[in-house]
């Protein structure tokens, strides 16, 4: 279970929040001129990434209002929250510690905030 | 060297206090090729290795595994064996691998504690009755050995439930008298076992890097354990897969999220086939210690921490006390969480894909473990002769681009 600062309410628990998937990803602008591949990469692919993942949440029983965060999916650590409008932060900003490429430290399950 | 299992042998390893029983498999370091290389030692990938070397005479190839064999999710489900999916597509693959399930234990002369205890899916409101009328008719039409049960029915065969008095009461439910449960390490070590006999290379502690790629052909993967060529990968590493995929530079429509599942103290025997309930999602069977196996659902997000958050367990405990009253003062005595990779259509990935030689089977989802001797099956195939299975053609990548989707979010038990 996480704690959730939402930006206009303060922290709060996860379960007042609905995750929204992905964040930063547009529609394209001409749908009727994009082949159907692109529009599949709209439709259904989304990045999946273990560690640094931009997502949206909504604050459902709460405020109602939208904003978007960085976490860390390997650990559940919530890097950043930031509004709708705010610029996406660049990934360069978070210090990534995954080791190896699957994102699993060389000894150990990967569960670094349970070890902190 | 065969490893036979029989009441002699078990004698024999009893009089000498289990201390010279066979190791069940080598632990080879990698050649440096193979025909063919599996990535993922669980269930599925075990499987797929087992059947290349028995169908297809491929026994120079390699499984290879971060872990230790079916630790993933393997290790980690409910073990719930059932086909009562509602499309043609998937009423195929799965009753193929049901099918399968039925014999795994002769042919591989090793337990896999397969019990065709029945599995009931219930139905809370009028809505869930109407759909689960429609699957039991399309299961019929399939030839699976679904049928609709009533509340009277339902009450004799799992007396411990509340029918009557709870805030959605039950008013029916499917029934496949063929489902059931299987002992899940079994299944994996079994194909392990019998794959290694064959002459395949299981190598475990070896963690795939990198997929290689050369002029739109695969030739290799990078581990942990250096470079292995080969002219044939397959990518069965369930919650992982996009990120290997990644690296050989393709995306696929997969998100992960934990699936959590837990056990309680051993009891008395008290319910006697496996209940799942979609609408208040409670999902139990008992297993062969007693234990009760509850099945949870997924997060709200995509996380690879192998843990869960508490509030997903919380609101399968509720519906269980409701359901059961009688379990409301049970311990719970573990808990655990798998990776599972998500299809946007609950239905999984059996496929080739642009580059020659690499192939996928994942987006297994929230019901992987009941496909696993058919997904390993067909899989095998499609490795072996580089085109897909009759049963497997429909779970292709190309259809998120045809819009050829094969939606089971109605049969896929857990909700996402």
């Amino acid at each position: 279970m996480l704690i959730i600062n939402c930006p206009y309410c303060g922290p709060r628990d996860q379960c007042e929040f609905t995750n929204g998937g992905e964040a930063h990803v547009t529609r394209p602008k001409n749908p009727e001129n994009i082949s159907d591949q692109m529009w599949a990469e709209y439709v259904f692919f989304r990045s999946n990434p273990k560690g640094i993942y931009y997502e949206r949440w909504v604050h459902s029983h709460g405020c109602k209002k939208w904003f978007n965060s960085v976490r860390d999916t390997s650990t559940d650590e919530i890097i950043k929250v930031y509004k709708i409008i705010d610029k996406k932060p660049l990934p360069k900003e978070f210090k990534n510690k995954i080791k190896t490429p699957s994102g699993e430290p060389k000894v150990g399950s990967g569960n670094f905030t349970v070890k902190k | 060297m065969k490893r036979k299992y029989s009441i002699f042998s078990i004698l024999k390893n009893a009089i000498s206090g289990h201390e010279n029983w066979q190791k069940m498999w080598r632990s080879p370091e990698p050649k440096k090729s193979y025909d063919a290389v599996i990535i993922g030692g669980g269930g599925h990938g075990l499987g797929t290795a087992y059947y290349l070397a028995k169908e297809h005479g491929l026994t120079n190839i390699a499984v290879i595994e971060k872990g230790w064999l079916g630790g993933g999710n393997t290790g980690r489900n409910t073990t719930i064996i059932r086909s009562n999916y509602l499309w043609d597509e998937s009423a195929g693959l799965y009753e193929h691998s049901l099918k399968l399930w039925e014999t795994l234990t002769q042919e591989l002369n090793y337990n896999v504690m397969f019990s065709q205890r029945g599995v009931m899916n219930l139905a809370h409101n009028e809505h869930d009755i109407k759909e689960i009328k429609r699957r039991v008719s399309a299961n019929t039409l399939n030839g699976i050995d679904s049928k609709w049960v009533s509340k009277e029915e339902i009450q004799k065969i799992v007396p411990i439930m509340n029918t009557d008095n709870l805030r959605y009461p039950v008013l029916g439910a499917s029934f496949q008298p063929r489902g059931g449960v299987a002992r899940h390490d079994t299944v994996a070590w079994g194909f392990a076992m019998r794959a290694d006999e064959m002459g395949v290379d299981i190598i475990q502690n070896c963690e795939a890097h990198k997929i290689l790629i050369e002029n739109g052909k695969t030739i290799g993967v990078e581990t942990s354990k250096g470079i292995i060529k080969s002219k044939k990968i397959g990518i069965v590493a369930s919650g992982h897969t996009s990120i290997l995929a990644e690296t050989a530079g393709i995306r696929l429509p997969l998100q992960s999220k934990p699936l959590q599942a837990l056990v309680s103290e051993p009891i008395k025997p008290v319910i006697n086939t496996v209940v799942m309930s979609n609408a208040i999602h409670a999902y139990v069977s008992q297993s062969d210690k007693g234990e009760l196996v509850i099945g949870a659902g997924t997060d709200g997000y995509n996380s690879f921490t192998q843990r869960g958050g508490f509030d997903v367990i919380e609101d399968t405990i509720r519906a269980m006390v409701e359901l059961y009253p009688c379990f409301g003062k049970m311990k719970m005595l573990r808990q655990w969480g798998g990776i599972v990779d998500i299809c946007p259509d609950a239905s999984p990935i059996i496929s080739k894909c642009d580059i020659e030689g690499l192939y996928f089977n994942c987006g297994w989802g929230t019901g992987g473990f009941k496909a696993t001797p058919g997904s390993a099956n067909v899989f095998a195939h499609t490795v072996a002769k580089d085109e897909p299975h009759a049963i497997n053609a429909a779970f292709n990548l190309d259809r998120f681009v045809t819009g050829k989707l094969v939606d089971e979010h109605g049969a896929a038990a857990v909700a996402h």
